[in-house]
């Protein structure tokens, strides 16, 4: 094995440090959801996920994490398996969606009647002057 | 008074210098890629508590200190008056972890102390600082707490750990030669008041955590002084190797 350049590298003598985690290979802890806020009152956005063993732990992590560079005031930490979800495959639920255009508010056409009610003030103010 | 709280400053600040240096040692080898982020963070944390202190030095304190990288990297081991216990090897894990916990007490209690002091800009560092030293205790209580609670392995990792520490942790409390002047002059309250609070506060989560404390034992003395043990001029070559190369270099 080649000599590693970075001294922590040496130090740490992989080679012979035993594999004593208790995990198996692509075994892992948990995952939590992060939840993060920048002020008080503001919602708290999902911004990524922590592995840890449990949720005080999560939230330690999640605070260097995702708290270390941007403004924080808070943050939730939620066991990703507490979320429940659609499935990938029923998508299709939403996917006549786009065609319900009437259910915007663009689907009522009133900027005529706007225009038409400030001509006629205009129109009205001027006759008084 | 200038001696004092230059002797004083020196002393938080090579602590936080050192140990800040040993802990990064575990920067991309931590034993999870979270922990690691964590736990290097702390370690930059502690090397910005040091600059603070450094530049406390060269600005308010004494006028012919210099700026804080030369001294931070200009000076040999003799020079140093951090303890012995913030220079040991990083160990296991469970050893950094257990350093750590019993070294962070020690800060949160000291710099709570300092927020009183009467060395004006030395209180508001301490008041600064309050929320991350909050941190780093949180972190290490909860490591303390569920690894003393684990698996029958890791319980012994952590009493073995805190069997190695315990006489250098003590060996933080070493009173300096200004303890009187400190004190009478309100600028730090002195080690011995530190030294029990600090105990009152670790010997119940170590309890909680099923570990003991180990029997009364001597503390390790020398290096508030300037005595180090062969761990200290090791780290400082490795530290100072690329600010060696050309110290007057613009960053």
């Amino acid at each position: 094995m080649t000599e590693s350049l970075d001294p922590r590298i040496r130090r740490a003598d992989l080679e012979a440090s035993p594999a004593s985690s208790g995990l198996k290979q692509n075994e892992h802890w948990e995952t939590y959801a992060i939840f993060h806020q920048d002020k008080r009152g503001a919602a708290h956005e999902f911004v990524g996920i922590v592995h840890a063993p449990d949720p005080e732990l999560a939230l330690v992590f999640a605070k260097e994490q995702f708290g270390r560079r941007k403004k924080t005031v808070n943050l939730w930490a939620v066991r990703s398996s507490d979320i429940y979800t659609f499935q990938h495959e029923d998508d299709d639920m939403f996917s006549t969606v786009p065609d319900k255009n009437y259910r915007e508010a663009s689907g009522y056409p009133v900027r005529k009647r706007i225009n038409k009610y400030l001509f006629d003030q205009k129109e009205e103010e001027a006759s008084k002057a | 008074m200038n001696n004092a709280i230059k002797d004083l400053l020196f002393r938080l600040a090579d602590d936080e210098l050192v140990l800040g240096h040993r802990n990064s040692e575990w920067t991309g080898l931590g034993p999870i890629l979270e922990e690691d982020i964590a736990f290097s963070s702390i370690a930059q944390d502690q090397i910005g508590h040091a600059v603070a202190n450094y530049t406390l030095l060269h600005e308010s304190a004494a006028a012919d200190e210099p700026l804080p990288d030369a001294i931070a990297f200009g000076r040999n081991e003799k020079q140093f008056f951090s303890s012995q216990f913030t220079e040991l090897p990083i160990g296991d894990y469970a050893f950094s972890l257990i350093r750590h916990f019993l070294f962070d007490h020690a800060e949160m209690l000291r710099y709570e102390l300092l927020t009183a002091s009467s060395f004006a800009p030395l209180a508001a560092l301490a008041r600064k600082i309050k929320g991350e030293l909050k941190y780093h205790v949180l972190h290490a209580d909860l490591w303390v707490s569920k690894l003393g609670q684990g698996t029958e392995e890791s319980r012994a990792r952590m009493q073995t750990a805190l069997n190695e520490a315990w006489p250098y942790a003590l060996g933080m409390f070493e009173p300096s030669d200004y303890e009187a002047e400190l004190v009478t002059n309100g600028i730090f309250s002195g080690e011995e008041g530190l030294q029990e609070s600090w105990l009152e506060v670790v010997a119940p989560i170590i309890e909680k955590a099923g570990l003991t404390i180990p029997q009364a034992s001597e503390p390790k003395y020398g290096g508030r002084h300037g005595y180090h043990t062969e761990h200290l001029q090791p780290l400082l070559d490795e530290m100072t190797e690329v600010y060696r190369l050309d110290p007057a270099a613009i960053w």
